[in-house]
């Protein structure tokens, strides 16, 4: 099966087919929520920390370019080498030839959503420039050569049996072992050589400070200060929308980001860089790839105040029922659905549109995030730039010119009728998608419209 | 036009009018208890934690929970006599098979039993994570109600790295079943002096 070369809602099909993973999916991912809940119930002030992340994002949007320049101005007296990528192949380029200046051919990486839009694994694999992700979920996903499906569960897809046969094959575990801690500890011994003896590690970023010149990494296992703590060049990569003005404002987002996403009070690790340790290089990469077009654009600009949570993902119906890879897309779900048309709207037209519009994304986010009403309005800019899907275009039209007339409206509801009640094949088969998981409704007798009249005249 | 001035250019014409900081950023969390809060916090994400009354408990707990062994380092003076090698190290390979470190926490938020370790506690940034097991000393009177009073307390650019350290490290990759010791330390014991 491979839902990366499908439109969302044929990837989806694709996806239930498996009708019990599909289920544990979407129950998993909504325990996540629970814990997120529990965790925001416990401070009365939740609210207002959403709205003063709100507000504090909000400024960085309109105060981007000057809090950028004090960014770089700082990091470059804090003895960190800053670099400036317009694009996904710059981005690329970069860190390769940094790679190749060190004079190595291998490099650990903690997880990076940046570096998945970038396409950067791929790019230094076919420059044989050896990588290895650090992060459990995505070594996991990075030995099956597939995408992560979660932004913060790289692996949600899978279960332990399938994590199981990977490490037997690669790790050589016993065959048929699914214990997760067994599983876990032979992923920490292989990745601990690893950390010991690569030269260059990449990390992302969560927060860049611009008051400090530093910048902020979260793990849970650790896995980025390994990789950074030991390697001779620490490389990170940022979108240049993660900076924050003062290092006080992160007071409200590390109490926002882990409660958020997994409902725990904090990561175990929230390291905060400023300076290369004695002897190391370090480097940062800004990154626009398309991200000064997006705020530009008064709808959609506020998607840069996401802190990559993905509780809108934990939350979605669609999202929880279709599965990462129906995406396509390196960052899956409502966020990622307003984020990937900014980036290839043709590639990406399918995206706002899976979606119910329910608006559970808009409500959990930290940092309000409009993230349903972006939806609903990625849908308007599409179909008029033309990017609609074409059964859409053709049915929308259909449908318009059926409610433009009240005799044409009128007979298409009789004909509706008819036929579930005379001909009921005709809307109960498989060509029919709404019939798919669902029974067709009872058809009434008459229209409300014959009731009214028969009834009045009575 | 370099790609710095070409980014910094598209990113100057692109962003909306400026809106202000929001006046209220930092909020007041009040425990009846902050021991108690951090206590309760560290067990729930799979730490130790355990109130003493000086250094001679901590040595007697240590030597129960940790009989005989060896490869241990502490930068505590008072806890010197329970180490046989040191963190202080130029290259930090040389840490790759330290058992046991114990450093100091400077400080230590009650609700979410995080704690603030830099380059003042640590010879070496990678001690706490590469260490197999670790303890943190802290005293009570340095624990904050929340991070807003952490920030506070705090200036993060003192040294070089710094790090919030909550819990043993650990991972919940594998179908959402949590397994304690992923990278980093398989246990955090956390002793709480007056």
């Amino acid at each position: 099966m491979n839902q990366l070369n499908l439109d969302h809602a044929s990837a989806a099909v694709e996806f239930n087919k498996d009708e019990p993973r599909v289920d544990w999916h979407d129950e998993t991912l909504w325990f996540v929520r629970t814990k997120r809940d529990r965790a925001a119930a416990q401070l009365p002030e939740w609210e207002q920390l959403r709205e003063a992340a709100s507000q504090i994002k909000n400024h960085v949007l309109s105060n981007m370019h000057d809090l950028l320049a004090q960014f770089e101005e700082n990091a470059k007296r804090n003895g960190i080498t800053v670099h400036w990528a317009e694009n996904a192949d710059e981005h690329n380029a970069i860190i390769h030839k940094l790679i190749q200046d060190a004079g190595v051919t291998r490099m650990v990486k903690s997880k990076s959503m940046l570096t998945e839009e970038c396409h950067l694994n791929d790019y230094l694999t076919r420059h044989g420039i050896d990588v290895i992700d650090s992060d459990l979920g995505e070594r996991i996903v990075q030995m099956r050569k597939e995408p992560p499906s979660h932004i913060v569960l790289p692996a949600i897809h899978l279960k332990k049996s399938d994590v199981g046969e990977t490490f037997h094959e690669h790790l050589g575990t016993e065959k048929g072992a699914t214990d997760p801690q067994y599983l876990t500890e032979a992923a920490r011994q292989h990745l601990r050589d690893t950390f010991l003896t690569r030269k260059v590690a990449l990390t992302g970023v969560n927060f860049a400070i611009a008051e400090t010149g530093g910048f902020v990494v979260c793990t849970n296992e650790g896995n980025a200060d390994m990789g950074a703590h030991l390697a001779d060049v620490h490389i990170a990569a940022m979108g240049f929308e993660k900076i924050i003005p003062r290092a006080e404002h992160l007071g409200v987002f590390l109490r926002l980001l882990a409660r958020s996403a997994t409902g725990q009070p904090i990561t175990t690790f929230s390291s905060h860089f400023h300076r290369p340790r004695p002897g190391q290089q370090m480097h940062i990469v800004i990154v626009d790839n398309g991200r000064s077009r997006q705020l530009g654009r008064p709808d959609f600009r506020n998607s840069l105040k996401c802190i990559r949570c993905a509780a809108c993902l934990n939350t979605c119906p669609v999202y929880r029922r279709s599965g990462g890879h129906s995406y396509h897309s390196a960052i899956a779900g409502p966020i990622g659905s307003i984020l990937a048309p900014n980036l290839d709207m043709k590639l990406n037209a399918d995206l706002p549109f899976a979606s119910t519009l329910c608006g559970s994304c808009s409500n959990v986010c930290p940092v309000k995030i409009d993230i349903h009403d972006q939806l609903y309005k990625w849908r308007q800019v599409l179909m008029k730039e033309g990017y609609g899907p074409g059964s859409k275009t053709a049915a929308m039209k259909a449908m318009a010119t059926v409610l433009e007339s009240p005799g044409l409206y009128r007979m298409a509801g009789k004909i509706g009728r008819g036929v579930l009640r005379f001909t009921p094949v005709l809307a109960e088969n498989r060509f029919n998608p709404w019939y798919n998981q669902r029974e067709m409704p009872e058809p009434p007798a008459e229209s409300f419209r014959d009731w009214y009249i028969n009834n009045k005249k009575a | 036009m370099t790609t710095r001035e070409k980014i910094l250019a598209n990113i100057k014409a692109n962003q909306p009018d400026l809106r202000p900081l929001p006046e209220q950023f930092t909020f007041v969390s009040t425990f009846p208890d902050l021991t108690k809060q951090f206590i309760d916090v560290l067990t729930f994400v799979g730490g130790r934690a355990l109130v003493v009354p000086d250094y001679a408990a901590i040595r007697s707990d240590l030597e129960t929970q940790y009989p005989n062994l060896t490869s241990v380092a502490t930068t505590i003076p008072e806890l010197a006599d329970l180490a046989d090698r040191t963190m202080v190290v130029s290259d930090p390979h040389e840490l790759a098979d330290l058992n046991l470190a114990i450093i100091e926490g400077p400080v230590a938020v009650a609700e979410n039993a995080a704690i603030w370790v830099d380059e003042t506690q640590l010879p070496q940034r990678v001690a706490p994570m590469i260490t197999q097991y670790l303890v943190i000393v802290i005293r009570q009177s340095t624990l904050v109600p929340n991070m807003h009073d952490a920030y506070k307390r705090l200036k993060v650019d003192t040294t070089g790295f710094g790090t919030f350290i909550c819990g043993p490290s650990k991972t919940a990759d594998i179908e959402q079943s949590l397994v304690i010791g992923a990278h980093g330390a398989r246990s955090l014991t956390v002793y709480l002096l007056p």
